[in-house]
């Protein structure tokens, strides 16, 4: 069992998420869902100058989904919104650090993917894509 | 078609070399002959090649708590497959040659086991469809489509598979038929006295769950079917959770339909049954068009085959309703009540259990007598998907999520819960593997 996903990474961004809660007014707010699992997340972006100057995500769901999202909000504040849309899965993966089996994979993407379709206004994003 | 009844209750024969087993669950101690060793589950486990296999490196043996899912296959349904496909393919019906003749008769042969299984009258009685869902979808559309009108009422309840409730949603469309839903007690019961409103309105069609996937909840059936029929409707029993764990007779249940799947009641994927009883069926228009369901084609209209081959339009899975068939008669040759008896041994050995477990709340019945092998629960601050994932290290292989029933989670004021399964072949070290793999959720999550 040596290799558990649910390293202190993962709990501590779950126990205590990074930038969470809402804001409000935000320039962007977007909201997806993972019909599998029902896992749901919000993320809230403030944009200056094209820089994300302010991110807050919201949710519920299983650790890995919301640190997941935690991690990214780490990942994105203070950057510009282009590096953000340009961020890959993998980016992600890296920085989670954990292996993700093929059944955990939407939901470690989940905040990616809520981010991503937030910034670019797509009504869809393949998750091979991401 | 193999017989199985061999395999139980007479003690096996040592597992051929070639059959790596692991003997974990298997309790050998000094016994007199005439007392079989353990209980049903330890007897029986041998005969399910996959329950026996040796884990991989590292990883405990399986505890396999997800058979409501989908069951395990006893090795007399591995080998009806097998054989057949080594020995007699053919397209069935209308081969004059002796090969289609055996399949043909195989096939038959499967559709008696059925009808015996459920005590039907008669084997015209039993449809071979994909699976429940194809079962509840024949009936919404062959019976649904053509007899509904705007207004009627059809009767379900708020504890449905998503098969039991999305078919019904999409013919109410078509048709203008509404839809009324019978509640839930908080204890995951149904609230009988909601029934009753409902059918003083005279409903055309009452459809439910006679066992609750999400919570185990036995429902009374044969008592809902008694005042649906005293109110002027016909019955739709969904039997996917119920034929494989608890005897079902449908002449006792009084129902007009009974649809259940091969893949959970120890048969093959691709198979399952749709029981109608024949002056229905007789009236019912087809449901898919095509080969074998038709008596006479013109370019322009076609006249229809006689049930119960008006409902199997093209070559059905004969492989796997002979397949069904082997697994009927092995779980016929146990007996029901038996499995019954055992699940529920194993139910109150898990409730006793789980309540030693801090954070862990079980949903459903509270009177464990109207509970099948189903547990479901919560872990207090630990998402259900988070639960499984870390029971999956320890090999506790348990199923997380809405279990496809979200109106009733949403009527618990949840989006999922973590479920465990149990099945004729499920031991109590299992479960012990469960609770052992909770406290290790606790010692992560809440340590
Ligand atoms: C109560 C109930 N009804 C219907 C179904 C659908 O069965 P299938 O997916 O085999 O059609 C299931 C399976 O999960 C079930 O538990």
């Amino acid at each position: 069992m040596t290799d558990s996903i649910y390293r202190e990474i993962i709990l501590d961004h779950y126990k205590n998420p990074h930038h969470h809660g809402r804001l409000d007014p935000a320039d962007v707010s977007h909201e997806e869902t993972n019909p599998l699992c029902g896992d749901e997340i919000r993320i809230d972006v403030r944009i200056n100058d094209g820089l994300i100057s302010e991110i807050a995500f919201d949710g519920r769901g299983c650790a890995v989904s919301q640190a997941s999202a935690s991690i990214l909000t780490d990942m994105v504040v203070g950057r510009p919104v282009t590096e953000a849309i340009a961020l890959s899965r993998e980016d992600l993966l890296e920085e989670l650090g954990i292996p993700v089996s093929p059944a955990r994979m939407k939901c470690a993407t989940l905040g990616l993917k809520t981010l991503k379709l937030g910034l670019t206004g797509a009504t869809s994003i393949d998750d091979d894509k991401l | 078609m193999t017989s199985c009844r061999d395999a139980f209750p007479a003690p096996k024969p040592a597992p051929a070399p070639d059959r790596p087993m692991t003997t974990t669950h298997v309790i050998v101690e000094d016994r007199p002959a005439h007392v079989p060793p353990g209980t049903l589950g330890d007897r029986i486990r041998p005969d399910f090649p996959i329950l026996n296999q040796l884990p991989s490196p590292g990883r405990p043996a399986l505890a396999f708590l997800d058979t409501a899912a989908s069951s395990q296959k006893p090795r007399a349904v591995i080998d009806a497959l097998t054989t057949y496909y080594e020995t007699t393919h053919a397209n069935i019906h209308r081969g004059v040659y002796q090969l289609s003749e055996h399949a043909t008769a195989q096939y038959e042969a499967a559709r008696a086991t059925v009808a015996d299984f459920i005590g039907a009258p008669d084997p015209h009685e039993v449809v071979f469809t994909r699976n429940t869902t194809e079962g509840i979808n024949l009936v919404a559309n062959a019976w649904g489509r053509r007899n509904l009108r705007p207004g009627d009422l059809i009767i379900l309840t708020v504890m449905e598979h998503h098969s039991n409730l999305v078919p019904w949603q999409l013919v109410a469309e078509e048709t203008g038929a509404e839809l009324g839903f019978v509640g839930m007690l908080p204890d995951g019961t149904l609230d009988l006295v909601s029934l009753d409103a409902l059918l003083a309105r005279a409903p055309k069609l009452v459809a439910f769950s006679h066992v609750s996937n999400a919570l185990g909840t036995i429902h009374p059936a044969a008592e809902i079917t008694r005042r649906a029929k005293a109110a002027g409707a016909l019955v739709l029993v969904d039997g996917a959770q119920s034929t494989p764990h608890i005897p079902v007779d449908v002449v006792a249940l009084g129902c007009d339909f009974l649809a259940f799947s091969g893949h959970k009641v120890l048969g093959p994927t691709g198979i399952g049954v749709l029981w109608g009883r024949r002056e229905i069926l007789d009236g019912m228009g087809p449901f898919m068009g095509g080969g074998s369901m038709i008596r006479r084609v013109e370019l322009t209209h076609s006249t229809w085959a006689d049930v119960p081959a008006r409902f199997e339009a093209g070559t059905p899975a004969i492989a796997e309703a002979i397949g069904l068939g082997a697994a009927l008669t092995y779980l016929k040759g146990i007996g029901l009540e038996r499995v019954a008896e055992h699940e529920h041994q194993l139910l109150e050995y898990a409730l006793d259990r789980l309540a030693d477990v801090p954070g862990v709340t079980v949903l459903g019945p509270s009177d464990p007598a109207r509970q099948a092998g189903v547990v479901s629960f919560t872990v207090d601050g630990v998402h259900p998907h988070d639960v499984a994932a870390i029971l999956d290290e320890g090999n506790v292989a348990v199923r997380a999520g809405h279990h496809c029933c979200q109106p009733l989670l949403r009527e618990m004021d949840l989006v999922a819960t973590t479920r465990a399964s149990f099945g004729p072949y499920t031991v109590q070290s299992e479960i012990d593997a469960l609770v052992t793999g909770l406290r290790r959720v606790n010692a992560i999550f809440n340590g």
